[in-house]
């Protein structure tokens, strides 16, 4: 993100110490994860110790600091989604994709993340690519997802 | 949106819109919370916009898009009024028909209609469908009467009047009593005496008093607070401005959890609106009463659910819990008195007010008044959001209002209090659901999750999989939690993997107590609940596994194989084509078998077989 795009997020908390978590969420949501130089700078205007803003950032689970792929595929783990079979599910998507949760594929395609409970119960298990919901989820269901993500990627 | 700037013209204004309402003009109420969503509602939405268009019937049929209504298996759901005729699972294709047919023709659609399982009998109106029949929604029924982005349509239902009630005749002093005298208890967790809470808050010393409401809604399989903020964000806002009023705050903060993106929008959208027409700012309604409100997005962690650990984190800190020597209420947010309640709480507050304590205190058991919103999910046939009233039994809210186990399981526990509470067995199903006897049952209300397992669900894997989200979730500042919860989860998973030991069970029991003892907040000090409500219930399940290295609930991969049944197997070889690693042999038409050396135990085949030919042993 260019350093005048975070002035313009600063500036808008007024350069509030207490808005840290939402500045870092504006800057995160432009590009899916927290460059370190972004965060320098941040550090730099604020002005706070870059140890604390690395404290927030490592401590909640919404940033990351390491780039995400293009699509972001979140496994809701919720106890309905568990005991609907979800951990079968996300053992597939590991299958499928080669890579661990918290991990980006090798053509930066697809990132794996869970999530604690997303609160569409009835819909369990279910799977989140990017934005979209799918529900009612079955290890098999996994791999045709993933083939239609793939291909719309390359289109 | 004009200022509305005194008790009058509120008034005024509400008898403006529902003079501006006609009773005889036919409206579309569709469902488009975060679950309705999910199966499609924005594209019922705009299918309908464009077929009333077509049709020349813009202006002509009202639509009314409202958060969800609980009945979320059923999402999206499609009323047509006046006739009040409800169409479940709604899609866009079925919108043309609804238009010609109902809306022009004056027919009922029956494919549409709810049809209850057993009797195989359709059900034409809302209210009765078993699902909703047994419910007491006076909370979260709101929902379905407004659209959630309309300030007019919350002034219409009556709101706003408790806030301009108090204003106008209610000391703060006497609101707080109001409260006390009507027993409401926090929903969001531990169940203390909410006028108590307020009470202290008013009485401690500071420069300035803070309300909070806490809407990190974090436990697994719990959604109440989203579908309350999605779905009326007015009702909790004006909870919080008469709990700022009795407590003189002039300040609030409402903390959405970070995956609750509908929520925050809606609940931002309605503060701008109480800006806008000055119901929120200075001398609000004419009186000298004062009251702005910011919105926090949370940062994804559990732990700031926790009060002190969810102010660390408004004031830009990582969210760690401190000791709580010294009470949020006499020092809190920025070392003020701060009186932090939950979403659900804050929306009893202007029905408390509204009907008195009289009628709020007729409704629950001796320590738990009002009704409480439960998410009932897992493996129950209608999952979604109930508001029963206390006292209830677990058997009315699972089979009346559930329909039972989905499948054709059995009912083995009901899970309360997420990862803080405990499972009840099927053997309690008679047991009334209250503080208190949840409480004595080793679980606890916990926010409201209520979680059907049936007899393909593992006890031990469940109190693995809490473990795991507890030890990923806590903060680290307690040793006895950091440590204690990671060393639990180590010996369960070694358990579900048939590396269990004697003395196993005792050593779990023997960590929960350090767990419990030595950790500074709720979570640590409740961690060890879901394990050791299991071993209570279902030490058999714990034996199996630890001396026989098997999983009677078939769950645990290191203790199962998968085979296939000769007698129900076709050879139609589907199972074969989704092994996704080559374990399957057999030719079409004959038997096919598994190698249990490749097998991975996925559940692919299993899901897939349409002949029930695979099972688990």
């Amino acid at each position: 993100m260019s350093l005048k795009g975070i002035d313009q997020i600063l500036k808008k908390f007024e350069y509030r110490e207490s808005a840290i978590i939402a500045i870092l969420q504006e800057v995160q949501e432009k590009q899916n994860y927290l460059p370190e130089k972004d965060l320098e700078h941040i550090s730099e205007k604020l002005p706070i110790p870059l140890t604390r803003i690395y404290r927030i950032a490592s401590f909640y689970n919404a940033f990351s600091l390491k780039p995400r792929g293009k699509h972001i595929i979140s496994v809701c783990l919720g106890t309905a989604c568990h005991v609907r079979g979800a951990p079968m599910v996300l053992d597939r998507l590991k299958l499928e994709l080669g890579i661990d949760v918290g991990e980006m594929t090798e053509d930066g395609l697809f990132s794996l993340e869970t999530v604690n409970c997303l609160g569409a119960c009835a819909m369990g298990p279910i799977v989140v690519f990017g934005k979209e919901y799918h529900g009612q989820m079955t290890p098999a269901k996994v791999e045709s997802a993933i083939k239609k993500y793939k291909k719309t990627s390359k289109e | 949106m004009k200022r509305i700037s005194s008790l009058q013209e509120l008034e005024k204004t509400r008898q403006e819109i529902l003079g501006r309402i006609d009773p005889e003009k036919p409206y579309v109420t569709i469902t488009s919370g975060t679950s309705a969503r999910a199966y499609g509602s924005e594209k019922v939405i705009d299918t309908l916009r464009k077929e009333l268009k077509k049709q020349g019937l813009t202006g002509k049929i009202d639509i009314r898009i409202t958060g969800g209504q609980g009945f979320d298996e059923r999402e999206p759901l499609v009323i047509v009024s006046p006739q009040d005729i409800l169409y479940q699972q709604v899609k866009p294709t079925d919108i043309a028909d609804i238009v010609s047919e109902t809306l022009l023709g004056n027919k009922v659609i029956d494919r549409l209609l709810y049809k209850d399982a057993e009797t195989g009998e359709t059900v034409l109106h809302k209210t009765d469908i078993p699902f909703y029949k047994a419910q007491s929604p006076y909370i979260f029924g709101n929902n379905s009467k407004i659209d959630p982005t309309s300030l007019d349509d919350y002034i219409a239902i009556g709101g706003y009047s408790a806030l301009a009630k108090v204003l106008r005749e209610i000391s703060p002093e006497e609101v707080v009593d109001i409260i006390k005298k009507s027993g409401l208890r926090g929903r969001g967790g531990g169940g203390f005496p909410t006028g108590r809470k307020w009470e202290s808050c008013r009485n401690a010393p500071g420069k300035k008093h803070y309300v909070i409401c806490n809407a990190d809604e974090g436990d697994p399989g719990a959604y109440m607070d989203r579908g309350l903020l999605e779905g009326n964000p007015h009702s909790v806002i004006e909870g919080m401005m008469i709990g700022a009023y009795a407590i003189g705050s002039d300040e609030g903060y409402v903390y959405v959890r970070y995956e609750y993106p509908l929520a925050s929008e809606n609940v931002e959208n309605a503060i701008e609106q109480l800006r806008q027409c000055g119901l929120l700012g200075k001398n609000i309604l004419g009186t000298d009463f004062n009251f702005n409100i910011k919105v926090s997005r949370g940062g994804g962690a559990f732990i700031c659910g926790e009060s002190t650990a969810l102010m660390a984190s408004l004031e830009g800190k990582a969210g760690e819990p401190r000791a709580k020597h010294i009470h949020t209420v006499e020092s809190g947010l920025w070392d003020q008195p701060t009186n932090l309640n939950n979403v659900e709480t804050w929306a009893n507050v202007p029905l408390i007010i509204n009907k008195g304590v009289e009628w709020y205190t007729s409704i629950g058991t001796e320590g738990s008044k009002g009704t409480k919103i439960f998410s009932l999910v897992g493996k129950v046939k209608n999952t979604g959001l109930v508001e029963v009233p206390m006292g209830i039994t677990i058997r009315e809210v699972v089979y009346d209002i559930g329909g039972g186990i989905s499948g054709n399981g059995k009912l083995k526990a009901i899970q309360t209090g997420g990862p803080s509470g405990g499972a009840i067995p099927a053997s309690l199903i008679d047991m009334p659901i209250d503080y208190d006897r949840l409480s004595e049952a080793g679980s606890m209300m916990g926010s409201g999750g209520m979680i059907v397992m049936d007899d393909k669900t593992c006890m031990v894997d469940i109190a693995k999989y809490f473990m795991n989200f507890l030890k990923d979730e806590s903060c680290g500042k307690c040793t006895t939690c950091r440590e204690g919860t990671r060393r639990m989860y180590e010996v369960l998973n070694a358990i579900t993997e048939g590396n269990g030991k004697d003395g196993d069970i005792e050593l779990l029991e023997e960590l929960s107590w350090i767990v419990a003892e030595g950790s500074l907040c709720a979570l640590g000090q409740t961690a060890p609940n879901p394990v050791l409500s299991t071993i209570r219930y279902f030490r058999d399940e714990y034996e199996a596994h630890i001396k026989e290295k098997r999983c009677p609930a078939g769950v645990c991969k290191a203790l199962i194989t998968y085979s296939i049944d000769e007698e129900n197997c076709t050879g139609c070889g589907v199972c074969k084509n989704v092994c996704p690693v080559d374990a399957i042999t057999g030719k079409k038409k004959e038997l096919h078998t598994i190698d249990p050396d490749t097998c991975i135990r996925c559940g692919a085949c299993m899901a897939a077989c349409n002949f029930d030919a695979v099972k688990v042993v």
